[in-house]
């Protein structure tokens, strides 16, 4: 049986069922949605270099706040994690797909609607209410612009249901005999913990979503409080998912960081079954403490208590996993791949996102800087510090893998240069900010916060200039980079035991799991290079 | 690395004999009754999401149902929830029947299944068309129409599910002893449309 | 140079203690502390900013350490030693954070109870007409079995207080309870897009908010339309405005002065110009002030400080208010509105 790896390029513009191409497919559309939220960031911060609200009235500026919101969430950071997840998992545990590719297929096309959905209706009525959307403020802003909003959202939660349901089932069912839980690579530990977070939660919103499509549509009163609704059960609800979603945001790139610090390290990870299990901690305990969103909503105190600790618990298994990979690199033998930079800036500024994190669990703190610039810095520090930072490790790591070819090193150096310098200036001053009386989601602000936001704005010009030599760096490496071995980064994980790019049905024979997935330095040096293994699989030309 | 073929120094190799003997293109198990398990769990989540709103709503309210709902009437209601709650039952006799190899069994119950489940359907119509108050009258209106209509939702893609299978039973042999997927799906999800109508039933009528 | 590790441990952990002690008291990140509430939550957060900053430097020192010391060398194709963990060290840092965290919680949970967050205050509905509605009710009433939460002192206090007919709780909102004293002040706060409007006793009516210094002041806390997030940045103190749903704050001035009032609740577009001052005045002034708005409401004057649109302002010119962003700010609508009534 000959096996080929190459794909026509037309091949990623059908509904293929191959896992592959669908992952390569989400990553695209992911990073051309991100191109687009950066083009909304960076209409915003233009708009706040001066106090006045004179780029864009204010109306339009709620509306670019809302839609940077939701297409960098539903539309960027989860659709390039399902795509890392949909390319990896079945190469990881030595599958040839995913337990149900047509579903995944099916899963992935909802993404572009959703999108262009959203997209378009900033042409007609932009949704103004926040990626929140709370009643009844979204019940007021624009029918069909909310409706618009509604729908997209709803359909972005399916495909990631579909989409967990695939990632949950192809882990626990399909690994290779000889591959069990406790041997598999930590990045399907994190998927496993994503996509129970992603079944237990998302179904929530969707209610949610439906009830406020009514309250919007027909006109009942669920969270309108002049009809006798709650505005706060919406909010109940809305955060019941949206903080695990973070979770679901940032735990692929928990698992995929784990991947690239032990490989271009060369030292196993230090502690596997504590990040593996933390993992399953934090999306348990990620499902108990939506309500630390509301500690100045109509919430009782004891509400308030408990979210409170459970929320500063969760600093527990993230901590772990922190130290797990620093101690991973120490007495390493670190290479300064692009990959590991990106995993280098990952850590340290996921660390200042952490520590804020645990500050605003603190009620009374939290009361001060809820809703404030202080809140926009915690949460891009772990959004972009360790999901967009996460997702350029991963490209960077898994590119040979998936196009055949090197990425430029001297490049993807820049474009990390400029991405941390960039995303520094921009968050960092936005901290002081907040504590000193700025509040978030504001087209007009006080004068005597002008310099520290010119500083953001600047850095938002440079996190919008590092997007350049990424760009180009990607699609000239595609075409005419330096072709890749099939284990570039000589990793023992099994997506490297395979030609670059995979067949396509992913291994000639499957493999036999010999070492576990991080076990450098006990001389399982890559004696034959696996290209020689699959020598005699010449590959045949796609048909 | 972690896999691969490779004899390299340690190797702990295992039954690579075996696995060598496999090929290429062995099917893998089938998961997909796994996979329809999973998505009913996501599923009851939607509901679970629902049903802790109406009964925040209703903790919440300081009058329930708010003043001038008319009462709702049981006996119809109930009569339809036994009805669809034994359709249950009768559904379970056509996976023992396939189960036997009896393909027309199968067609048989799932026929019968469906008729319980359009009375059900009709029963629902002709309430909503008695009752007293609509959608937008009150926040225990709006909760009402919406849970059981999402819930009718839910029983009309069942009578659809099962017409499919009705449709795809008429080719002699796609249903057999060993491979009948679509009837275990098809009543499992039965089987949660009927579970969350009792836990629907106590919420709306009873409590 | 060749110090031996314990001593370059010790010197390290020396080094991390007092430059983060220095930097959980010099920070100076927070604004003016012009009440009791904003002084305990700077208390809190110098703590927070000083077991922050230590452990920042800690990890962040032990990366930038790593980075330099064990970079692969030219060349090198090996690997770096097969260390898979180390359990006690593993525990260490486990339990580490955990005790932090656990201590953080309950410093956290005193400051609360001592900004009168848990305590819960009898709230009059004054009347069937004016009805409140109160997220969670059910669980005010005491033996509901859903109230039951031993550990916390809730249920001790909910037990005391007893609860007549025609009073409900108002749990939503922070600050130790006034003592129904006659001369406890009391303003009912109204949030619309996009103004506070002030309801002093005696029917003052004002778009800011004046206040005697040293003396507890209770906010009634009401929104006509939307959310709003009732913000004073330097008493630290916030609390969301819910329509259909009164909330409030308790604040203690100790400083006289001029300070901000900002909604934080996103209301829609002009979010941004919903803010007004709010004024602590000494004793006496305050009593002048009373005086004055008196006076001025003997007069047949309504509401003070409220910018007067003038008809023939264009769209952009009234626009330009909002960019001096203590100026109060309201839409057109709301304020003829609010003067026809």
């Amino acid at each position: 049986m000959l096996l080929g790896n190459e794909r026509k390029w037309t091949d990623y513009f059908t509904f293929c069922t191959d896992h592959k191409v669908i992952g390569i497919q989400y990553l695209v559309t992911a990073f051309f949605f991100y191109l687009i939220g950066g083009a909304l960031a960076t209409a915003m911060r233009t708009e706040l270099a001066t106090p006045a609200p004179d780029v864009v009235t204010p109306d339009v500026y709620n509306g670019l706040l809302t839609l940077h919101g939701t297409v960098m969430l539903f539309l960027w950071i989860v659709p390039a994690g399902a795509g890392l997840a949909n390319y990896l998992i079945p190469l990881m545990i030595g599958a040839r797909d995913m337990a149900f590719p047509r579903l995944n297929a099916i899963a992935f096309w909802m993404i572009p609607p959703s999108g262009i959905l959203l997209i378009s209706s900033f042409f007609y009525e932009p949704p103004q209410a926040g990626w929140t959307s709370y009643p009844p403020l979204s019940l007021t802003t624009g029918m069909l612009g909310e409706g618009i909003w509604i729908l997209s959202v709803l359909l972005g939660g399916t495909a990631s249901i579909l989409g967990g349901l695939n990632f949950l089932v192809t882990i626990l069912k399909m690994r290779v005999p000889s591959m069990p839980l406790t041997k598999m690579p930590l990045f399907c530990w994190a998927m496993i913990a994503t996509s129970l977070l992603i079944l237990i939660s998302t179904p929530v919103l969707a209610g949610a979503l439906i009830l406020l499509a009514f309250d919007l549509i027909a006109g009942t009163a669920f969270f309108n409080p002049t009809g006798g609704g709650n505005p706060v059960v919406y909010q109940h609800m809305f955060w019941f998912y949206s903080h695990p979603a973070v979770y679901i945001f940032v735990l692929p790139l928990f698992g995929a960081i784990s991947e690239v610090v032990s490989v271009h390290a060369r030292k196993p990870i230090f502690g596997y079954r504590a990040i593996a299990y933390s993992s399953i901690v934090i999306s348990f305990l990620g499902l108990i403490v939506w309500a630390h969103h509301m500690f100045t909503s109509g919430t009782p105190p004891w509400l308030r208590m408990f979210f409170m600790i459970t929320t500063m618990v969760i600093a527990v298994p993230t901590g772990i996993k922190v130290f797990g990979w620093v101690a991973t690199l120490w007495r390493g033998k670190i290479a300064f791949t692009s990959a590991m930079l990106f995993a280098l800036g990952f850590i340290s500024l996921f660390l200042i996102g952490g520590i804020s994190g645990v500050m605003l669990a603190a009620v009374p703190f939290d009361i001060h800087v809820h809703d404030t610039y202080f809140v926009v810095a915690h949460f891009h520090y772990v959004l972009f510090g360790a999901s967009v930072f996460g997702i350029f490790m991963a490209v960077y790591h898994w590119f040979p893998k998936m196009t055949g070819r090197m990425m430029n090193e001297f490049w993807g150096k820049v474009h990390f240069a400029l991405s941390f310098i960039g995303m520094n200036l921009t968050f960092m001053p936005m901290h002081e900010l907040g504590l000193r009386g700025m509040n978030r989601r504001i087209a007009l602000y006080d004068p005597q916060f002008t310099d520290l936001n010119v500083i953001a704005t600047i850095g938002a010009y440079v996190m919008a200039v590092s997007t350049i030599p990424f760009l180009i760096n990607a699609v000239w490496s595609w075409r005419y980079g330096e072709k890749a071995p099939a284990n570039p980064w000589r990793a023992l994980t099994l997506e490297w035991q395979t030609l670059s790019p995979p067949h396509i049905e992913n291994f000639e024979e499957l493999p036999e799991l010999i070492t576990g997935p991080y076990d450098y330095g006990l001389g399982y040096t890559a004696e034959r290079d696996p290209e020689e293994l699959y020598a005699h699989a010449v590959p045949a030309p796609a048909s | 690395m972690q896999g691969s073929i490779n004899t390299a120094e340690g190797t702990l190799n295992l039954a690579q004999e075996e696995n060598a003997a496999v090929s290429h293109h062995e099917e893998h198990p089938d998961h997909r009754l796994f996979g329809v398990l999973v998505f009913l769990c996501a599923e009851s989540m939607l509901f679970l999401g629902l049903f802790i709103a109406y009964i925040t709503f209703r903790l919440v309210a300081t009058e329930w149902p708010p003043a001038g709902t008319p009462e709702l009437e049981v006996l119809l209601p109930g009569i339809n929830s036994l009805i669809l709650i034994s359709s249950s039952f009768v559904i379970h006799k056509a996976d023992t029947a396939v189960k036997n190899n009896n393909v027309g069994g199968v067609k048989t119950w799932f026929a019968v299944t469906i008729v319980m489940g359009t009375i059900f359907l009709l029963g629902q119509g002709y309430e909503y068309a008695n009752l007293e108050f609509s959608l937008k009258d009150n926040l225990f209106a709006s909760t009402f129409y919406v849970l059981t209509g999402f819930h009718g939702l839910h029983v009309f893609l069942g009578l659809l599910l099962m017409g499919a299978v009705l449709w795809r039973a008429r080719v002699p042999g796609h249903y057999s002893s060993e491979n009948h997927f679509g009837i275990e799906a098809v009543e499992l999800y039965w089987h949660f449309v009927d579970v969350i109508w009792i836990i629907l039933f106590i919420l709306l009528y009873l409590w | 140079m060749n110090i031996p590790s314990p001593i370059l441990t010790l010197l390290v952990g020396i080094f991390v203690t007092i430059a983060s002690l220095w930097y959980g008291q010099n920070n100076g990140l927070m604004p003016v502390a012009a009440s009791q509430e904003a002084e305990l939550v700077d208390g809190l957060f110098s703590t927070m900013i000083t077991i922050g900053f230590g452990l920042f430097l800690l990890v962040e020192g032990a990366l930038l350490v790593a980075v330099f010391r064990f970079r692969r060398k030219d060349g090198d194709e090996g690997d770096g030693e097969h260390l898979e963990g180390n359990i006690p060290l593993e525990i260490v840092w486990t339990a580490i954070p955990a005790v932090v965290v656990l201590g953080i919680s309950i410093y956290s949970f005193d400051i609360y109870t001592r900004m009168g967050g848990l305590e819960l205050m009898k709230h009059d509905m004054g009347g069937p007409g004016k009805m409140v509605e109160v997220a969670y009710a059910a669980d005010a009433v005491p033996g509901s079995s859903t109230s039951a939460l031993g550990e916390l002192p809730l249920e001790g206090d909910l037990l005391e207080s007893d609860l007549s007919e025609g009073e409900l709780i108002s749990e939503a909102g922070l600050g130790a309870p006034v003592e129904m004293a006659d001369s406890a002040l009391s303003i009912n706060v109204q949030g619309l897009q996009y103004a506070f409007i002030f309801n002093y006793p005696d029917g003052i009516v004002d778009g800011e908010l004046h206040i005697p210094v040293d003396e507890p002041v209770e906010l009634k806390l009401n929104a006509q339309d939307v959310l709003h997030a009732f913000w004073l940045p330097e008493f630290r103190v916030k609390q969301d405005m819910i329509p259909g749903q009164e909330t409030r704050l308790v604040i203690n001035a100790i400083r006289e002065g001029t300070y901000p009032v900002v909604c934080a609740e996103l209301c829609g577009p002009y979010h941004g110009g919903m803010r007004t001052q709010l004024i602590v005045h000494s004793a006496e002034d305050y009593a002048a002030w009373v005086d004055e708005r008196m006076a001025a409401l003997d007069n047949g004057e309504v509401i003070a400080s409220l910018p007067t649109p003038a008809a023939d302002k264009t769209d952009a010119e009234y626009l330009e208010t909002f960019v001096d962003p203590l100026q109060l700010a309201i839409a057109p609508e709301s304020l003829t509105a609010l003067r026809s009534e």
